[in-house]
């Protein structure tokens, strides 16, 4: 019997665009539209666990081997390919023997999204996938495409931006909440939405 | 005045997070139909504190005190986790020795982390006895961590390529002795709960969770083992030394409350038979030196301080292997000869320059291991489950990505369905039985 890896491979032909890693570390990566099929496919061909999704914003993955204001650390010693796109999802994938508890195949797929369009939920094969893409939308703003009224799950509602982006400082002050009498909480001023002082280290 | 029909109607109920029961960090809410629950919705996120987040501002060496905040109760497991990811995005082997130590390490925590859940589900049920008798059983065990460790709860053990020191001497006698008294508890616990009417009537057959949705909600560990499937990543994908160790993985058969708390019991009994086996198998540490110019650690260290450099050149330190100094000559069995990714002793960091400069360019603010750029995953078995790190590397001296995959996560995701159609009463204790530690659950 093939992998499934191999199966998808060629059944996916030219949405597969490339491939990498071996036995458990397999990972292929997709174009974002051929995701939910492919997801689809590899739950038919015996994926029976969805092990995680999540994401990685490359904002700051800068290509060249060379300091920045935001990376003074970075050593001259290595070349990044450069990003496609920003966000990368990863959806980590098992083929589990419900038997004997072995684990027949791991698999991760991943995409690069065009913005923060997503591709569409994966609820429907794997209940799992529900809060893990909210916690997807919470921390990274990935907008999955059958899902506009997505709510966050670590974060309270009323919180503003999505933390695990490049772009939050890590000392970030949020609006501070008044009692709910039904108006728009009153909005702080850039001056206060700065970071603080104390939350960043030289 | 006429008699109105009497109408049926649901009503919605919130529990947590200041509810006892829900430990203050979960909300459920609930939809009644009278004592019934017919819709069940967790709420979570009480307890975040931006680990991920954190770990990226951080070294790589930085980010092990976080995963001690992880899973509370079995912390060792965390930090062998998140060591082994980077450890492969490195290319790092630690020795043999090491490994052991890390097993140990982890099996102990395994106990204590069973203890607590098994301990709290009864005392939630109304079993004070027991929750004193396994809290006293996980006591002991903590101060074998202690011992280990420097610490009972934020051990943060292990190193990048390797661990923060040896076994303390006396330290076997002190395992054996605990795991008597570990013993003697879980049999009394076991006599007080296991045929007792109360306690049956209200675990079996209760939150039962099938195979078929535990898979499909991606729940791993205790919970998917009571549910039938044998699926271990100690023998699944077998990690550091764990394929030479004899265990077996228990499984129960209907996944209700009263198979995982069996699961929980047997496990109990075999994290302690690796340990045994670990402290009998283990290689020995490097031999004692037969060099001459052995100084004494303390004297070695003092006289570094001082700048007498000159004789501390080719000698080695006599030290305890511990954490009160630990001797160059027990490194070797420890820790990875990786001289760019592993801490030098307290000893050569203080007697000589290229030891002193090692040390800061690993600790020092803005220094550290760089792994090579790239990205993978490693899962450990841990209390609840797959725990696994995915970590990013730019090759820069920061973590670029760190992604937890919590058990928890799974088990909470999945609590709705094993709640809906029981009773409020039942909510108490399916809860108690899937071990929710919002510390890794909301990280």
């Amino acid at each position: 019997m093939s992998s499934v890896r191999e199966t998808l491979r060629a059944e996916l032909g030219a949405a597969v665009l490339s491939a990498r890693g071996e036995g458990l570390d397999s990972v292929l990566v997709l174009d974002a539209g051929a995701v939910p099929g492919a997801l689809a496919r590899a739950q038919a061909l015996g994926c029976n666990v969805l092990v995680d999704i999540t994401c990685v914003d490359h904002l700051r993955w800068v290509p060249a081997g060379r300091g920045t204001p935001s990376h003074p650390d970075r050593m001259p010693r290595w070349e990044l390919p450069k990003p496609p796109s920003r966000f990368k999802l990863v959806y980590r994938l098992m083929a589990l023997d419900a038997g004997q508890g072995a684990v027949r195949e791991r698999l991760a797929l991943e995409c690069w999204l065009e913005g923060d369009a997503g591709p569409a939920s994966a609820r429907s094969l794997w209940p799992n996938a529900d809060w893990l893409e909210r916690e997807v939308w919470d921390m990274f703003g990935v907008r999955f495409s059958d899902r506009p009224d997505i709510k966050r799950i670590l974060m309270y509602e009323e919180f503003v931006g999505h933390p695990l982006r490049k772009d939050y400082p890590i000392g970030k002050r949020q609006p501070l909440l008044g009692v709910d009498d039904g108006a728009a909480p009153a909005a702080l001023s850039d001056e206060e939405l700065r970071p603080s002082p104390g939350g960043k280290r030289p | 005045m006429n008699a109105t029909a009497t109408q049926r109607r649901t009503y919605l109920l919130n529990m947590g997070p200041s509810h006892p029961a829900m430990h203050g960090v979960i909300r459920l809410l609930l939809e009644l139909d009278g004592e019934r629950v017919v819709k069940a919705d967790a709420e979570i996120g009480y307890l975040h504190r931006a680990f991920e987040k954190q770990a990226e501002d951080d070294c790589w060496n930085n980010v092990i005190p976080y995963t001690d905040r992880l899973n509370y109760v079995s912390p060792l497991i965390n930090n062998v986790g998140y060591c082994l990811a980077v450890e492969k995005l490195c290319g790092i082997e630690t020795p043999e020795r090491c490994q052991y130590l890390r097993v140990i390490a982890s099996e102990i925590s395994r106990v204590t982390d069973h203890l607590t859940c098994v301990g709290a589900s009864a005392m939630e049920l109304g079993a004070f006895t027991v929750f004193l008798y396994l809290m006293q059983a996980r006591e002991v065990l903590y101060f074998c961590v202690d011992k280990l460790t420097g610490a009972r709860i934020t051990t943060s053990y292990t190193r990048i390529g390797g661990v923060k020191a040896d076994l303390p001497e006396g330290f076997e006698t002190m395992v054996h002795d605990a795991f008597r008294k570990v013993r003697e508890a879980v049999r009394e616990s076991d006599a007080l709960l296991t045929r007792n009417r109360i306690f049956m009537d209200r675990m079996r057959g209760i939150g039962v969770l099938p195979r078929a949705t535990a898979l499909a909600y991606g729940v791993t560990g205790p919970l998917l083992r009571a549910a039938g499937v044998p699926y271990d990543l100690r023998r699944a994908q077998p990690y550091l030394v764990y394929d030479k160790l004899d265990f077996e993985v228990p499984v129960g058969s209907q996944g209700d409350n009263f198979d995982r708390y069996l699961v929980r019991l047997a496990e109990i009994e075999q994290g302690m038979r690796i340990v045994e086996q670990c402290l009998r198998d283990m290689p020995a540490g490097p031999v004692r030196s037969s060099d001459p110019r052995l100084l004494d650690a303390a004297e070695m260290a003092d006289a570094g301080k001082r700048g007498e450099t000159g004789r501390l050149s080719g000698s080695d330190a006599d030290g305890d292997p511990t954490l009160e100094g630990t001797g160059e000559r027990f490194k070797a069995g420890i820790s990875a000869p990786a001289p760019d990714a592993v801490l030098p002793t307290k000893e050569r960091a203080y007697g000589s320059i290229e030891g002193l400069m090692n040390h800061f360019e690993l600790v020092m603010w803005g220094r550290g291991v760089t792994p090579p750029p790239g990205e993978t995953y490693f899962a450990v078995e841990a209390g609840n489950g797959e725990l696994g790190f995915h970590v990013v590397s730019d090759g820069s001296r920061r973590p670029y990505r760190v992604r937890v995959r919590p058990p928890c996560f799974f088990n909470m995701a999945a609590l709705h369905t094993m709640l809906e159609g029981g009773t409020v009463a039942d909510i108490i204790a399916t809860f108690g039985s899937i071990n929710m530690i919002a510390g890794e659950l909301d990280r």
